[in-house]
């Protein structure tokens, strides 16, 4: 029962119906790119008309290093003077 | 809060609930509706929708010993998902059947002999390996594809509805079949084997899914007349084969008479498992 090996691993996002954007919903195994996304189907919407969903072979994301994650999202911690809301509006400046 | 409100309550929480088991079930029709606000069929109706649900239960049985037993996970989910949906088929089409008889989906369904039912000898073939179980699918569902596309137009109008819904599940099924027919025909060389001994098995029992009956004719205009279909499916399978390096086997028909009651010798184990516990309790809920 080796065949796992030859059956990739894929993500799965999945935009629902009354959806925004794509969402991460999960991974599977399919041999292929077509049967992932029919797995996916079944396996994440239901079958609930209105949904578009992307498969993306789990090999070919690539994620940011979390052992590296104060170098990599806290720059902008104490640099308020890089948000909008630091800067007070000058008097008498209309529709700001 | 009535049904509406609720629904409307819902959609406001948009995709907070939207999640994978929440069920919509839209506007299509459901075997419940049909018991309770349906048309009494003619006779001769109610005969022709138990043919079509005679078809999709006995699969639905077949279908569903795959259950924990597929190749991979995610096949198992598929298979399981059409044993589902063809399920669904049968329940509509016996339960509007029964209204003839002033029997319900479940009288037709456990209470009827061997010679009763009306199935086609396709349905009723073992599952055999992976692959068997795969031609038997391509087989079945480019008919009922077909089939179901056409009595949507059907003058019956429950019928009309309840393959209108049908129609969309069963072009999934195809589309299923296909994609492996293609993978297992242009796989390796064991699997390409064991797709041309599935066609080899099951191909006998193709004739017999376009045999126009008295009752076919009678129901001019309801009713879709088999043989009408033979082209186009003909057609879509030697496409599908000729895709997947595979050939119209050249076995010859069996004498196949299920529409007459008259079955090979699988089906009365699948009822002796299916109708087990009905019959030991008769008269029980559940």
């Amino acid at each position: 029962m080796s065949q796992q090996n030859n059956w990739p691993l894929w993500e799965v996002f999945v935009r629902s119906s009354r959806g925004l954007s794509h969402v991460h919903a999960g991974s599977l195994h399919a041999p292929d790119a077509q049967m992932a996304v029919r797995n996916a189907r079944d396996l994440y919407t239901r079958r609930n008309e209105g949904v578009s969903l992307w498969v993306v072979k789990s090999e070919d994301i690539i994620s940011s290093d979390p052992d590296e994650k104060d170098a990599f999202f806290e720059s902008p911690q104490g640099k308020d003077y890089r948000h909008a809301t630091y800067y007070k509006a000058s008097e008498g400046v209309k529709h700001l | 809060m009535n049904h509406d409100e609720l629904d409307a309550e819902l959609d406001s929480f948009g995709d907070a609930l939207a999640s994978a088991t929440r069920v919509t079930p839209g506007n299509a029709l459901r075997p419940e509706d049909i018991a309770v606000g349906g048309a009494k069929p003619s006779e001769d109706v109610a005969r022709y929708a138990l043919t079509l649900g005679d078809d999709a239960l006995i699969l639905a049985q077949r279908l569903s010993h795959w259950i924990s037993r597929a190749p991979e996970l995610e096949e198992d989910i598929a298979l399981g998902n059409i044993a589902l949906d063809v399920l669904g088929h049968a329940r509509s089409f016996l339960t509007y059947a029964g209204l003839a008889w002033d029997k319900t989906e479940d009288d037709l369904a456990y209470w009827r002999e061997e010679d009763d039912f009306t199935s086609l000898w396709i349905v009723e073939q073992p599952n055999g390996h992976f692959g068997v179980t795969i031609i038997r699918q391509l087989i079945v569902s480019v008919f009922q594809h077909l089939l179901y596309s056409k009595l949507t137009e059907s003058a019956d109008e429950t019928l009309a509805a309840i393959c209108a819904k049908a129609v969309k599940e069963v072009d999934y099924h195809r589309d299923h079949a296909i994609q492996w027919t293609i993978r297992l025909g242009l796989g390796t060389e064991e699997s390409a084997a064991k797709m041309r001994h599935a066609l080899e098995i099951l191909w006998p029992y193709v004739d017999e899914m376009f045999q126009d009956l008295e009752l076919h004719r009678k129901l001019d205009g309801i009713a879709v007349l088999p043989s009408s279909l033979r082209e186009a499916w003909d057609k879509e399978i030697n496409a599908v084969l000729a895709d997947s390096g595979l050939e119209i086997p050249k076995t010859g028909q069996a004498m196949a008479n299920g529409r007459g009651g008259e079955h090979s010798e699988h089906l009365g184990f699948i009822l002796a498992e299916m109708q087990v516990l009905a019959r030991k309790h008769p008269g029980a809920s559940w």
